[in-house]
């Protein structure tokens, strides 16, 4: 870090420190599509994933309708059920989950939270949205072509993903690569201003561990995608060699359906380490945000400064970097060498600790704290429950010979449910009740949000429980329907029954929370600008919603660190960051 | 409020669930129980963590929650206990690896007395090798595979000549005896796993990769693809039957060598004729059928097929289910085929017979079909219905259209297919079953009506 | 202060809030471009790092066969070398001032950029013709697809140099040609690094086999 902090040469005055020029829009077009500035972007970006995402939620009624009643449906087949399985993941994971957290929270929290105007290239940034744009049209076409999308599973393994007997084995499949590779492209774009405006672009005073862990898990979780998705991006292209050009990187001599192949040599393990090598760390590519987003969530609404702030900050960058030397565990029955098991066991399990610590640490924020039980505080509980269930069940998942009954059952997708999708959606809902007022400078209704968080919490448990033991039972996941075999007892058709019931009845709920987002933004109550009485910049703007660059005519000087609830003897439970220490209000005994 | 109560009683109710679930692992049928104590380790020591962390939490909540002249202790950190917190934390972890590692260390090495049977996978069937009685599997390529040599043996290689061939999904282990699975893919990936024997692996195509386990008590359970394979991924299913040593051997002897399979004389047309007068009285002169005898057209059937077909009649396989009124009558006439040759030989004559399409009989909406077909019956019969022996799956365009509607509605209900030697038609009811209603079984037959 | 230090601190302590407050804010636009230009170039090393780990990989397999040799690939190293130098040159000229020989440099330095890429696109054309050619052979696949992605890097980096080249006529502002020389010098030198690299473990005989063996992986 080559701060410049001890050197006077490159003291600016503090008002006008690294004024940028602005690209400042003068149409309707200019300022709301072809925009340059991070927070209409990150609109853009937020209303695209939350839209292709619905379509996500609507594949996974396709498939839960099939395994809670199945001979029932007759637009559902063997085919399609595994095109929604596929599109299902794919979306949640790459199309929502990524895009949401770091171009949507990524786009409209940096800049505000670090004290900047806007991203430093907000051109690239805007490019970057429209590429995202382009790959998610692109995804939505292949929903029209001939033999319709790739049914290969979200991990598009070859030789299947490629092969007839696989649903969208043609067009399918080449479109998802190219989308794939788009959205790389475009995240790159974007990542790149992340990761930079993070480290360049923080007002004055702004040191790195004075900043908000939103901001770090954001950061952290951009250089991973920055290093991972290159990974991802190869093993695409590769495919669509062996594809297109009939080169053999993945694909061996074999003979499919009679046929005999014209490839040889290949392996397919290549893919799946490439694949999971990108994999993996994408698991936490969507967790550290949600792991910083959701600490200044409970900070702020238990009124107390975050428990151990450095231990979070250290355990943010551990689990970053470990988390590049366990995607082999994805890997346990997938025929590579088995002696990798006891590297890649070790590591994953050691990968629990700082994990954990983070566990401990927001509930030890909540401990001596000042609870307000808001919305967005629900939400920060419940995904502290959610989480807490999936990490553990991934010690199981983790630990090669206990992993081994387990995988490739329902026990997977229950467990990477809770950690990857109850867990970070809490988070996203969290993150939307509080930072709504700032984008719109309305409150949400708080007796829809309530109504929201009680059904989606207790409706996914009630998905999520009951699915671990049919994993435990031993009912493979990817299945079109189980029956047939002599060790599934019909009640675990009502499970699944069960289960499905939940399902819908969590996906109707949504709706009831994209009402309250509209509603609220004509009708809602004024916010005004602080409602939380947070302390970090954001909330320190002269408008509410911020004006395009942000902070007015001076950028905010920073003084303390983003945590000061509760500092004894000061009047109020907050010290904004942007408060000298002269100019605390104490009226009580000087301390 | 509210939210601690909720927590104390989701951690209190998953421990209830958890306690009187019935679904379970199923008893163990391998010697692997050592995983299954590491998982049950593995449960106690999450277990404490989850009910302990959650109350904790719940109890925060309770204590913590805003209130008047409350306020929050200003606590930036405490590195002691973050510090024991994080030692506890790793001893829990190291708790739980180090047995799973002993027993990985176990599972990776296979005894040296465990005996060698090769998995063949394949979309979307199993199919299995033993070594003869040389004790050496022979050699295999993927060039030589060809719906002679399924299994791609190195016809060349001395070694292969005795190899034991069970196709059909079955296979049998001695109980008590190590065994040592390599398992292999001809076409894409699959993975063999026995929900009883807790050890799995994918089959992975171009390598050979293996597990071992000893079978501890007899029994027949199901073997289940676990690994995406396409479309009839769920259906890829098979058994294995674990029984005492005499039992074993009477079955590896009742399976062909490769130089058996390799050897076998293709039917005498002329004698095949011969038996065919029997045939003909219901099925027709030129095996075209005849709908008012119940007899479906054979002409166009692969001679393999209606091999497979009349050894299931003659077995029981098929015609002994009660609700089967024209396959019990059919039943007889197989019987009176009096050996594999007799059969091969009609099978033979079948096959030289004039294919004309059969008249359509069925009213269906052929568009609404044709989605179903394209997607996934043509997988297995082909894209235009021809049928593909490597695949089992017999022709369907230009045959008996209102045969296929009763072997459909057969299959669906459990009337065909479902007896335990008929290797192939456990997976055609599982896919019959996508045909949801009679008006779907008449629009895809429609459909096929229209398959040139 | 190294960057274990600086996660060291605790940000809340008054001591420290001292020395917090004397951070400056945002560094300039030259220096946030140059970072972009680093993160980014960490991104393609990553790129192409797992590119070759990928062919190590596929080479301890017994099948491996080498790809035949295009010795047309010597001269088209030389004129990525060349490149790299000339916009050493222009980088060099530029910092001293002397515009006449930057824009030479920068000039020269596309020219063999151009050529080397119309070069590679030949090396392509002639291992197509060869007897050994088979698009199976996953070394001639691997071949296509490592030069196919570094000449695109390439391709992309003539784009940042044609926007630069635009620049040094008529009204020139100096700072921030001078900024775009050096980012594209830069970008040359990484991307002439990565090819000799590329070149030397995977395309002139078998160093990435001999580098296997000694450390015993083949």
């Amino acid at each position: 870090m080559d701060y410049a902090a001890h050197d006077a040469s490159t003291f600016a005055p503090p008002a006008e420190v690294g004024e940028m020029e602005l690209y400042h829009a003068k149409t309707f077009i200019g300022k709301y599509i072809w925009s340059q500035d991070a927070k209409v972007i990150a609109i853009q970006y937020a209303i695209t994933a939350i839209g292709i995402g619905l379509v996500a939620l609507v594949l996974s009624w396709m498939m839960r309708l099939q395994l809670g009643f199945p001979d029932t449906f007759n637009f559902i087949d063997p085919s399609n059920y595994l095109q929604s399985v596929t599109l299902h993941g794919m979306i949640m994971v790459i199309y929502l989950l990524t895009a949401l957290f770091l171009g949507g929270f990524g786009n409209y929290l940096i800049p505000l939270m670090v004290g900047a105007r806007d991203m430093v290239f907000p051109y690239v940034n805007m490019v970057s949205y429209w590429v995202y744009l382009a790959a998610v049209l692109l995804l939505v076409a292949s929903f029209f072509v001939p033999g319709g999308p790739t049914g290969a599973g979200w991990t598009l393994y070859p030789p299947q993903a490629i092969l007839q007997g696989t649903p969208g084995a043609t067009w399918g499949i080449i479109l998802m690569l190219v989308s794939l590779a788009l959205f790389i492209i475009g995240f790159t774009m974007g990542g790149l201003n992340y990761v930079v405006t993070v480290l360049q672009a923080r007002t004055r005073g702004m040191t790195l561990m004075r900043m908000p862990l939103t901001i770090w898990g954001i950061f952290m979780a951009t250089v991973l995608a920055l290093l991972a998705f290159p990974a991802l991006f190869v093993s695409a292209i590769m495919m669509l060699f062996d594809l297109l050009l009939g080169t053999s990187f993945f694909m061996p001599a074999l003979v499919s359906m009679g046929q005999q192949g014209e490839h040889t040599g290949g392996n397919p393990i290549l893919f799946q380490h490439l694949f999971w090598f990108f994999g993996h760390p994408e698991v936490y590519i969507v967790a550290l945000p949600a792991f910083g987003i959701v600490s200044d969530l409970l900070s702020v609404h238990a009124r107390k400064n975050i428990f151990g702030y450095r231990m979070m900050v250290w355990a943010i960058v551990a689990i970053g970097g470990l988390s590049f030397v366990v995607w082999a565990h994805h890997m346990y029955v997938s025929g590579m060498n088995p002696y990798f098991g006891f590297f890649f066991a070790t590591t994953t399990l050691i990968i629990a600790i700082p994990t954990a610590l983070k566990v401990y640490n927001w509930v030890l924020t909540l401990w001596h704290g000042n609870i307000h039980l808001t919305v967005p505080m629900l939400f920060a509980i419940g995904f502290i429950f959610a989480f807490i269930h999936g990490g553990l069940t991934g010690l199981f998942l983790g630990n090669v010979t206990v992993s081994v009954p387990l995988s490739d059952t329902m026990f997977v997708v229950a467990h990477f449910h809770m950690v990857m999708a109850v867990a970070p959606i809490m988070v996203v809902f969290g993150a939307i009740y509080h930072w709504y007022p700032k984008i719109t400078g309305r409150m949400l209704d708080d007796a829809m949000g309530k109504f929201h968080f009680w059904a989606t919490f207790l409706g996914t448990y009630a998905i999520y429980l009951p699915m671990h033991y049919l994993g435990f039972l031993g009912v493979p996941r990817r299945y079109f329907a189980v029956g047939g075999t002599d060790f599934i007892p019909e009640s675990a058709q009502s499970l699944n029954a069960g289960i499905t019931i939940a399902a819908l009845i969590v996906g109707a709920v949504q709706m009831v929370f994209l009402y309250n987002l509209v509603w609220s933004y004509f009708k809602g109550k004024p916010s005004g600008g602080n409602p939380w009485n947070a302390t970090t910049l954001e909330w320190q703007t002269p408008d509410t919603p911020p004006t395009h660059g942000n902070f007015g005519p001076t950028l905010p000087v920073v003084y303390r660190w983003a945590y000061d609830y509760s500092v004894p003897g000061a009047d109020q439970d907050f010290i904004p960051q942007n408060v000298p220490a002269g100019e605390v209000a104490r009226s009580g005994s000087k301390s | 409020m509210v939210v601690a109560i909720v927590l104390a009683l989701l951690v209190v109710g998953s421990v209830v669930f958890h306690l009187l679930s019935p679904w379970y692992f199923t008893p163990i049928a391998s010697n692997w129980g050592a995983m299954d104590d590491t998982i049950s380790l593995t449960f106690w020591v999450t277990g404490i963590v989850f009910i302990v962390v959650n109350l904790f939490m719940a109890y925060c909540v309770i204590r913590y929650r805003q209130r008047k002249g409350q306020t929050a202790k200003y606590e930036p950190e405490n590195n002691k206990l973050e510090v024991w917190l994080v030692g506890l934390t790793s001893v829990g972890v190291a708790a739980m690896l180090a047995p799973g590692l002993f027993v990985w260390a176990n599972f990776v090495h296979v005894p040296d007395d465990a005996a060698v049977i090769e998995v063949v996978g394949k979309q979307w069937t199993f199919s299995f090798r033993l070594p003869g009685k040389d004790g050496r599997l022979g050699t295999v390529d993927s060039r030589y595979i060809s719906d002679k040599n399924p299994f791609g043996v190195n016809p060349d290689d001395p070694n292969g000549r005795d190899d034991v061939l069970a196709s059909g999904s079955e296979l049998h282990l001695p109980v008590g005896k190590p065994v040592k699975l390599l398992l292999r893919s001809i076409d894409v990936l699959h993975n063999f796993a026995v929900p009883q024997f807790r050890a799995k692996m994918d089959l992975v195509p171009g390598l050979v990769t293996y597990i071992w386990l000893t079978p501890t008590r007899t029994g027949k359970f199901d073997i289940l693809c676990n690994e995406l394979c396409g479309v009839g991924h769920y259906a890829m299913r098979g058994k294995v039957v674990v029984e005492d040593e005499p039992a074993y051997q009477a079955w590896v002897s009742g399976n062909p060598t490769f130089a058996q399979t390799s050897a076998r004389a293709t039917g005498d047309v002329a004698a095949g004729k011969q038996s065919y007068a029997v045939c003909a009285g219901c099925h027709g002169i030129q095996a075209e059928g005849n709908p008012a005898l119940h007899a479906p057209k054979l002409s166009g059937l692969g001679d393999w097929y209606l091999q497979r077909q009349l050894k299931y009649y003659k077995q029981g396989a098929r015609g002994t289910h009660d609700k089967d009124v024209f396959g019990k009558m059919m039943a007889p006439m197989a019987a009176t085929l009096v050996d594999d040759a007799a059969i091969d030989n009609v099978s033979a004559y079948i096959k030289t017979l004039p294919d004309s399409p059969a008249p359509a009989t069925v009213q269906g909406n052929a568009n609404n079909g044709k989605r179903l077909f394209v997607t996934t019956c043509g997988t297995c019969h082909g894209p235009a219905g021809r049928g593909v022996q490597s695949m089992n799956a017999p022709g369907l365009t230009g045959m008996s259209d209102w045969y296929m509607v009763t072997q459909l509605k057969n299959f669906k209900q459990g009337i065909r297919g479902a007896h335990p030697q008929d290797m192939y038609g456990a997976q055609m009811a599982l896919m019959s079953n996508t045909l949801v209603t009679d008006q779907a079984i008449n629009d895809l037959v429609a459909y096929i009506n229209t398959l040139k | 202060m190294n960057i274990f230090q600086e996660l060291a601190v605790k940000p809340w302590a008054d001591g420290q809030s001292k020395v917090d407050d004397l951070r400056a804010g945002r560094s300039s636009p030259p220096a946030a471009r140059k970072l972009a230009l680093k993160v980014f170039l960490a991104v393609v090393a990553v790129l192409f790092t797992l590119l070759v780990t990928a062919y190590g990989g596929r080479m301890t397999y017994e099948d491996w066969r080498p790809a035949p040799q295009v010795s047309l690939l010597w001269a088209n190293t030389l004129m990525l070398i060349l490149s790299s130098i000339a916009m050493q040159w222009a980088q060099y000229s530029v910092r001293r001032g002397n515009m006449d020989a930057m824009r030479a440099g920068l000039l020269a330095g596309g020219a063999f950029t151009v050529v080397f890429l119309f070069g590679q696109v030949l090396a392509w054309r002639q291992l197509g013709t060869m007897v050994y050619f088979e698009v199976t052979n996953p070394a001639i696949a691997f071949f296509y697809l490592i030069t196919g992605l570094h000449g695109l890097h390439l391709v992309g980096g003539l784009v940042a140099w044609g926007r630069t080249v635009s620049r040094v006529w008529g009204d020139v502002d100096v700072a921030k040609v001078r900024q775009g020389v050096e980012l594209c010098t830069v970008y040359w030198h990484f991307l002439l690094l990565v090819w000799l690299v590329l070149f030397g473990l995977l395309f002139t005989g078998n160093n990435l086999d001999l580098l296997l063996k000694l450390c015993g992986i083949r």
